[in-house]
Order: C-alpha cells, then structure tokens, then sequence
C-alpha cells in the first residue's frame, strides 16, 4: 500500500466582490414589507377611528329611554329608536321568512338536481351579476313592483279598471292589505328578500357542496328517493353553513338604507308596526301580529339617515349608530358562534 | 386544466328526467316531480329579477308599455341632450346626465385611489407576510369592516373625516376652499368601505398561485420583495384586476355615504374639495323631496337608475371576463 501524503484541497476563496444589491434588496424588502404591513393595519386603524368618533358622541346619549321613547321632532333629547327597532325587527323578520325557504330552494336545485346545462349556466352568470347590482337600483325595483305595483291599482290602472274605479285595500281574516302594497312592511321585506336572495343562494350552494358525496351514495343505496335524501341526510348536514349564510345576509338587510328610501320608510314615525310596542302587546292582541306586515313602518338605519342630516341630532345618531352596530354584532357573533361549533364538528 | 387530480368521469348515457330513483308508489313519484319543479321555479326566480329589473328599467325610461308614459317619450326630453348636455337642471328641463356621472366618477376615482392600493397591499401582507396569528386579527377586523352599515360610513365621513381629517389638512394646511359636503371626504371613507373586497378577492387570487412558482423564486435568490411584487402578483394579476373592477362598480353603486357626504350640486367639476352630485345621491333626493308622479322630473329617476344600472353590469361583466380569459392556470 502506498502512503499518500495527505492533500490539502484548497477551499474556494469566496470572490472579493462586494454585493451591495443583495444589501440593497434587503432594505428594498424591509420597506415594502413595512407597507404592506401598514396597509392591512390602517384598516384597524379606521375601524378604531369609526368605533371611537361614534362612541364619544354617542355613548353619553344612551340610555334605557332612548331605547324604548319614540322619535321626536320637537326635541332631539327626547327622541328615541323604538319605532326603528321594531321596524327593522319586523323587516329581519319577514326578510327571514322569505329568503330561506326561496334560498335554500334554489340552492338545493342548482347543487343537487341541476345538469351542467345553458340554463344552469345561465342562472349561475345571472346570480353573480345580481350580486353586483347597486341596493338601491333593487329600490327602484321595489317603489315599482311593490310599492306600486306598476299602477295596477291607480285610477285608471288595467286592475282598478276591471274592478270598477280605485281600490284601496281588501279584507282578509280580519287583516286590511293595501293593495297596492305602499309603503308597507310588507314592500320594504320583499325589497330586502330580492336584495339578499343572491347571497343565500351563494352561502347555501357552498354548505350543499360540502356535504360529502358518500352520504348522498349511501341513502341513494338504501333505497331513499332523491328527495327524501336531502331532506333527511343533505339538509341536516348543510344546516350550520346555511344559517351562517343566512344570518350573514340578514345583518346586511338590516344595515341597508338605499333601499328602504326608495320604498318609502317613514322619518319622524311614532308608530310600531301593528301597535306592538313590547312582545306583551303581541300576547295580548294576537290579530295585531297579522296587521304589522301591512303598516307603515320606520327602521333603524333610516332614523339615523334622517338624524344625521340635523345638527341637533347629531348625538343621537351617534346613539342609534350604536344601537345598529350592536344588533349586527349580536347577530354575526351568533353566525361565528355556529360556524366555529361546525367546524369543529367536521374536523373531529 | 384544473389542478384537481381526478380523473374525468365518462360522459353518463342520457337518461330520462321522469325516472325517480326509489321511488315506488305513484304518489312518491308524483311528489317527486312536483319537489323538483318547485325547487326549479325557486331558482328561475333570480332570472326573474333581474328580468323585472331590466324591464321595470327600460319600461320608465325608453318606451312604456304599460301605459305610464316614459321617460324619453316626453316632448321636453330628447335622448341627445340626455346623453350629451351638461347641466342638470330639473325645474328648466334641462337633463343632462354629464353632471351626475361627473359626480359618480369623481368619487369612484378617489375611492379607488384609495381603496384599490391598500386593498392590493394588505392582501399581499396577508398571503406573504402576515403570521397566522396576525391574520386572525387582521381577516376579522376587515369582516367586520365589510358588515358596517354604509349609513354609519356617511355619518363618520361627514362628522369626522371632513372637520377633523380633510379641513385641517387641505384648508389649514395647503389653503384649499374645503366645503361642509365635499366630494374627497366621500370618495375616502368609500375607499375604506370597499378594502375589505378588493382584499379578500385579491387575497385568494395571490394564494392560488402554486407554491412552487414562490419556490423556485428563491431558489434564484430572490428577496421576499421581488417575489411578491415580480412573480406572484403578476401571476395573480386576472384576479387581481378582476377584483378591483368588482371594487369599482361598488364605489359607483355606492349610496348612503355618498348622498351623506358629497351634497347635492350637480355640476362638472374637477373640484374634489367642493359639493357634486352622484347618480345614487340624485335618486335618493328625488324620492325623499317627493315628486308627483307621471312627471318629467320622476321619470328621470329611472333614467339615471338605468345608466348606474348599466354601468356596473358593464364593470362586473368586464371583471368576469378578465377572470376566464386572462387566468393563468397552473399544474
């Protein structure tokens, strides 16, 4: 065996250039990672500036009186939301009654029964568009089709002229309905329900979609009908995505002004819808929950609206600012509160 | 094309529609039928909207059928100077829509201005930058920023950013003639309202691009910068562009803080310190000051109804054919 000596293999030297573009990079990275950064934080910081411009105005107006008082036009620190809170309340109310069952319909249909036709096709470009058509362009919709009812009813109008002269309202059950609607709870929760429909229909599509295939294969395997599929395994299983949905779409009814002017919510109103001032009046007088759909009616946001444009009012509208911001947030905690418990459902 | 992995299913032989699985007696079949054509009329309802929409439109505006006389069927109005004249003046008859549209513009450019960079920038911290415990800040708060109601937005235009923010530092600072209702105050707080959007679009169009395209940027020895800016932007830019214009139809179909904050002047101007009109302000003041109906004057707000309405379906169109035309697809 030969002995070899030992060899030394010269390390590379590391070239004696300078970089200084890697430096320069570095301080070029640090700069945009710091705007990015105060990007996404200045929208807390507007969320903080929001919450505090309204809370140092408003909190000081607050009280158990501005809650339950109705609105003054004589003195601003007697007014109050109740007409408002009702309002919206009956609003939310009908909005749900409509938009669930329609929703979760349509949704159902294009997840589970529709083929990957025109129509299909054309129904889902249609949905995407709707959601982008400005809230008060449905107003319009809504001050014609519900409001008015395309004159139908006015003098001269093809219905008031086959039932002979004008018509006012009809009887049913003890319930006077005006026909055309007005500006009753009534065309205001049908304007909301167009308004939102898009956005169930979208939140109920995902809940269906996640639901896995195997359930449906399995109750197809047991002999269920289609139907009795969804409404026994699918639906179940796409309840807590579809309530999300629908409380999601709901809270941004409620917020929404545009179009509640177009449909002629009422300003300065001293009046609840049906009479009913407190959930006893209900209990008392039970054909008042009948006519409440039917009256006139004032909501939260358009008090504000209409305050905001007063300087007198200006505290209290901070005050109702903060009455709507807390029914929206009882309403989205209550939306997080169910999609955290599902979520961990699925993942177990 | 997609990157999901599985395979195609074979095309399923037609089958015809009346077939019910499982169901035996003729009543199960019968309801069967009946559940699935109401589920379908549900659905067909959308179409229904926006045909009423469209029709309620254009029945008002360009040729009544229903017999209440339209818009651009009256003496004193003429689709020309509709189009084309500069002034709105509804006690002359003078409609030209020019000063409304300036209106709606000015504020659209602003919020964009605004709105369309911070947007971009936050979701590219959120999708590069940000920890997931700053996410889990930062995603809610731009929720709830999403949920606020727009009333709430003119109220803080009006009441905070335009005597705290826009006075001090265009008129006590740079000497500008600042008014009560301005237009900049408007276009910023509409700015705020559509982060969240172009955010949360932008921010899932950045995350789709692949993992390896960030990979083998840096293997090239890239900094963090010019893989965000210069590979995964870029890589995103269909979405990215495709929110921004959904962002900008927002901005011009935006109402409450607009008619709020930006007063009720319909004029061309360039003055973003001084009052304009918007499409949606005019919309709401004729409604509010209560006009009687089969004017000229309550016609006209389905006129310009129909111009926003056709200009955001034109932004929102536009927006979806960037996303299927221009999307890169990625293995």
């Amino acid at each position: 065996m030969t002995e070899y000596p030992p060899t030394v293999v010269p390390s590379p030297t590391p070239p004696a250039v300078e970089r200084p573009s890697l430096q320069g990079d570095k301080r070029e990275s640090g700069w945009f990672r710091w705007l990015c950064g105060g990007a996404a934080w200045s929208s807390m910081l507007m969320l903080m500036l929001l919450l505090a411009s309204v809370a140092y105005l408003g909190l000081g107006r607050l009280s158990w009186d501005f809650i339950s008082n109705f609105d003054s036009q004589i003195d601003p620190s007697k007014s109050g939301v109740l007409a408002g809170l009702w309002g919206s309340f009956w609003l939310m109310a009908l909005t749900v009654l409509f938009t669930v069952p329609v929703g979760v319909g349509a949704a159902i249909y294009l997840e589970e029964y529709a083929s990957d036709d025109w129509f299909t096709r054309m129904i889902q470009v249609n949905l995407s568009n709707l959601a982008g058509v400005p809230s008060i362009v449905y107003g319009i919709l809504g001050l014609t089709a519900f409001v008015r009812m395309f004159g139908l009813f006015d003098r001269g109008g093809t219905i008031a002229e086959m039932l002979g002269g004008q018509v006012q309202a009809v009887r049913v059950l003890g319930v006077s309905i005006p026909l055309p609607f007005g500006s009753a709870v009534l065309s205001g929760a049908l304007t909301l329900s167009l308004l939102v429909l898009p956005v169930v229909i979208v939140a109920g599509q995902e809940a269906l979609r996640a639901v896995p295939a195997s359930i449906r294969q399995a109750s197809l395997a047991l002999g269920a009908t289609k139907w009795q599929t969804i409404r026994h395994q699918i639906l179940p299983a796409a309840l807590p995505g579809i309530l999300t949905g629908v409380i999601l779409a709901v809270s941004r009814a409620v917020g929404e002004t545009a179009p509640l002017v177009m449909v002629g919510a009422a300003v300065f109103f001293r009046h609840s819808p049906g009479g009913i001032n407190s959930p006893m009046d209900a209990v008392r007088d039970p054909s008042s929950v009948l006519q409440a759909p039917f009256d006139d009616y004032t909501a939260l946001p358009m008090i504000i609206y209409n305050w905001v444009k007063f300087r007198d009012y200006q505290e209290a509208a901070a005050a109702g600012i903060i009455v709507l911001l807390s029914c929206l947030l009882l309403m989205n905690g209550a939306a997080i509160i169910i999609r955290n418990k599902y979520q961990r459902g699925t993942s177990r | 094309m997609t990157s999901s992995a599985s395979p195609a299913p074979a095309p399923k032989p037609p089958r015809p529609t009346w077939v019910v699985e499982g169901a035996t007696t003729p009543w199960t079949r019968w309801s069967e039928v009946a559940i699935r054509v109401s589920l379908q009329l549900c659905a067909l309802l959308s179409v229904v909207t926006t045909a009423a929409i469209i029709f309620v439109l254009l029945d008002n505006t360009v040729y009544s059928v229903t017999g209440g006389g339209a818009f651009f069927q009256r003496a004193e109005v003429s689709v020309v100077d509709f189009l084309f004249g500069t002034e709105w003046h509804w006690e002359d008859d003078k409609y030209g829509v020019l000063p409304l549209v300036c209106g709606t513009l000015l504020v659209a450019g602003i919020a964009a201005l605004v709105g369309l960079p911070i947007g971009l920038a936050s979701a590219v911290y959120l999708s590069e930058y940000a920890t997931p415990r700053l996410r889990g800040i930062i995603k809610p708060t731009l929720e709830i920023l999403a949920g606020v109601p727009t009333v709430v937005y003119g109220y803080f235009a009006l009441l905070f950013i335009t005597p705290y923010l826009v006075k001090p530092l265009f008129h006590g600072l740079l000497g500008f003639d600042v008014e009560t209702f301005n237009v900049l105050s408007g276009g910023i707080v509409v700015g705020v309202m559509i982060v969240p959007m172009v955010c949360s679009l932008s921010e899932d169009a950045l995350r789709a691009v692949p993992r390896s395209l960030r990979e083998a940027a840096y293997a090239l020895g890239s900094t963090k910068y010019d893989v965000s800016a210069k590979v995964v932007v870029p890589a995103a830019l269909s979405g990215v562009v495709a929110s921004f214009l959904l962002a900008i139809s927002r901005a011009i179909g935006e109402t409450m803080a607009v008619t709020i904050a930006c007063g009720h002047l319909p004029q061309v101007t360039g003055n973003i310190f001084g009052p304009v009109q918007t499409m949606t302000a005019y919309i709401v003041n004729v409604t509010e000051s209560e006009v009687a109906l089969g004017t000229a004057e309550y016609e006209s707000l389905y006129a310009v109804a129909l111009v926003l309405f056709l200009m955001t379906l034109v932004m929102n169109v536009i927006s979806r054919i960037v996303t299927r035309r221009f999307r890169e697809v990625y293995e």
